[in-house]
């Protein structure tokens, strides 16, 4: 089993799955008028399309490293591979950015290629390692989004539609989670759990479920109160269909938002975890590990900065690009309080 | 009032249970007795002493067994002794309040008067250029992480320009100051772009209400509104929003004392994570939603106390 997820067939499937449900969740938002006239708005709106163009690049950044082809060799490697394989040479420890020789050696010893933005301690490009930490912050982003917006969802309009004591119950739930400091509660469950992006995945969505099920849950009730709720409710429908078939869609933008909104928050717990030694696994790509591994380098002679920078460039433009979609997009769905 | 009191009591209670049981179903629950006791004694031990370690805390009884015991421990604040130093885990956070308040309180308070004052300028010139312009930089300052702002002006302003030592504390009366005073304003600029956002929306949408346009009209001058009603009305959703901030406040001081070798309580717990002391981070955990329940039933009964409405409802 684990054999089967780890064969890179079967990642490229995940790769072009996972990106194929996004692109039907946004194709069937398109008949909604609601949705329409979002986009329409969106469109005029020009901080929201730069951090949406922004977003895209990324998106394609992360698809290349995923997406992987066979080598002809019996292995695989990803299309990023192949495109900087001729450019770049493993070195042996760090250099400066443009440089022709190693940072340490006094005889000047000579690099084997140019590295645009030199190279770390075990001689890695910084440039390629900060374009794969874009697959390791969109795995980790989207693995968790995928665990934690079916839950909240669910939850959030099983409570607001049925109320009484399921209401009751799924209040509790959520509210018992929320008063244990999210940190604290990210801390636990990666150490129970053990280290790597699947377990951060579910323990960052297993905080996270919380603020889009009280919003799923205050906006399903805001709804039930509607008209076309108690029209359907009239005409016999069964409570299934009208949750899924007539609130959902009333809703969709709401997740929407909070998806692109939790994907920033997704990226900034990794730095942390990652810092505090229960994120990343040691040896992944990833701006969490680049950022703490930054930590030490800055206080040797010389200053080793361009690994810290480089990683905290990448998280920032991704960061806030998502930050300003969410808020245009906020704006866009609800135009009188945006 | 009393009724209203006691039923905020009674609610917390029923939660803080749940904390509990969370707490034990995630780290003794899910892991096995062998793990434990491996984690405990060291992987490498002989194995007698890892049964010892079993025996004494009780991981071979059944699962019902164990949660009665550590509820009743737990209420009487009986944490058991760390894994690694051996110390009583209670004694240990007891000694790390000093340093932590020493910097999180300080810090708490500048860097809500500085979101505050923020906003309400940005609502005194709302929609203009300066309004756009802070809140884009209020974004961007939500979209570093907490790691960067510390390794940065520890680089910079320790470092490099060396007006403060990089790390360490000492209590030495008044010098202690210039061990603190970084990580104070670092604790003061995490949380502004979010702050200085919150605290904006809550003020916008309280100058569109009726008596601001009075006030106006009666002409009474725009900053006396704001600062004597808007501010005012704006305190109940502002009391809100900052005790929400209180788990991330946890949060930032862990970060900090760490990277400023600041004693304290967040010191500890990043110590007890990176040698995996789990007795030291189950105790902050229930210590972390204690204090969180805490503040929020106490904001709660207070906003019954200053606005009758709430009481009845």
């Amino acid at each position: 089993m684990k054999d089967f997820f780890a064969h890179w067939m079967t990642q490229n499937f995940l790769v072009v799955a996972g990106i194929a449900l996004i692109a039907w969740i946004l194709w069937s938002g398109a008949h909604h008028e609601r949705w329409q006239r979002a986009w329409v708005r969106l469109r005029a709106d020009r901080g929201g399309m730069i951090a949406l163009w922004v977003v895209g690049i990324y998106l394609f950044i992360g698809a290349l490293e995923l997406i992987h082809l066979p080598n002809g060799k019996g292995g695989h490697h990803s299309i990023l591979d192949v495109a900087f394989a001729n450019r770049v040479a493993l070195e042996k420890t760090y250099s400066a950015p443009l440089s022709d020789t190693l940072l340490s050696s006094a005889s000047g010893e000579k690099l084997t290629g140019t590295h645009l933005l030199g190279t770390d301690t075990l001689g890695k490009d910084v440039l390629v390692e900060t374009l794969k930490g874009c697959s390791t912050a969109l795995v980790l982003g989207g693995l968790t989004s995928v665990i934690y917006i079916p839950l909240g969802t669910l939850m959030g309009i099983l409570a607001g539609y049925f109320r009484r004591w399921v209401d009751d119950l799924v209040q509790y739930i959520y509210t018992t989670i929320a008063s244990v400091p999210s940190i604290l509660l990210l801390i636990s469950l990666m150490m129970v759990l053990g280290k790597g992006l699947f377990q951060m995945s579910v323990a960052i969505a297993f905080t996270s479920w919380v603020g889009l099920c009280r919003l799923i849950r205050g906006e399903t009730m805001r709804q039930s109160e509607r008209s076309y709720v108690a029209a359907a409710k009239a005409l016999g429908q069964t409570s299934a269909a009208i949750m899924s078939r007539h609130l959902l869609p009333n809703l969709m933008h709401l997740v929407l938002i909070n998806f692109v909104l939790g994907f920033s928050g997704v990226i900034l717990a990794e730095a942390t975890l990652s810092y505090l030694g229960v994120g990343s696994p040691v040896g992944t790509a990833s701006w969490g590990n680049m950022i703490d591994g930054g930590r030490s380098e800055l206080s040797r002679d010389p200053l080793i900065w361009w690994n810290l920078t480089s990683a905290t460039v990448a998280l920032f433009g991704l960061v806030l690009s998502l930050n300003i979609l969410g808020d245009s997009l906020r704006r866009a769905f609800d135009p009188k309080r945006g | 009032m009393l009724n209203h009191i006691i039923r905020r009591l009674l609610y917390a209670v029923p939660i803080l249970f749940g904390v509990m049981i969370l707490t034990f179903v995630l780290f003794r629950g899910l892991q096995s007795a062998q793990f434990i006791a491996s984690q405990a004694v060291g992987a490498k031990a002989p194995q007698a002493a890892k049964e010892e370690f079993i025996k004494k805390e009780g991981l071979d009884k059944p699962l019902p067994e164990q949660l009665a015991r550590f509820v009743g421990r737990t209420m009487q604040f009986e944490f058991g002794e760390s894994w690694k130093s051996k110390r009583d885990v209670g004694e240990i956070f007891t000694q790390g309040v000093g340093p932590t308040l020493l910097i999180t309180i300080p810090g708490f308070i500048a860097g809500i008067i500085a979101a505050l004052a923020l906003a309400l300028y940005q609502v005194f010139v709302r929609n203009s250029l300066a309004d756009r312009s802070i809140t884009l930089v209020c974004v961007a300052m939500m979209s570093i992480p907490t790691v960067v702002y510390i390794i940065f002006c520890q680089a910079v302003v320790a470092l490099q320009l060396n007006y403060f030592p990089a790390s360490g504390f000492e209590w030495r009366g008044l010098e202690t100051a210039k061990f603190v005073v970084l990580p104070i304003l670092i604790m003061a600029i995490v949380n502004l772009g979010y702050d200085g956002r919150m605290f904006r929306a809550v003020f916008l949408e309280e100058v569109q209400q009726d008596y601001v346009r009075t006030a106006m009209a009666k002409g009474v001058p725009g900053a006396v509104v704001l600062a004597k009603h808007v501010l005012k009305n704006g305190s109940i959703a502002l009391i809100t929003l900052v005790v929400g901030q209180l788990p991330s406040l946890i949060m930032g001081s862990l970060l900090i004392e760490s990277f400023f070798g600041i004693p304290g309580m967040g010191n500890v717990l990043v110590l007890a994570i990176q040698q995996g002391d789990q007795p030291v981070v189950m105790a902050s955990v229930y210590l972390g939603a204690l204090l969180y329940i805490f503040a929020l039933t106490l904001t709660d009964i207070l906003y019954a106390a200053a606005d009758p409405r709430i009481r009845l409802s």
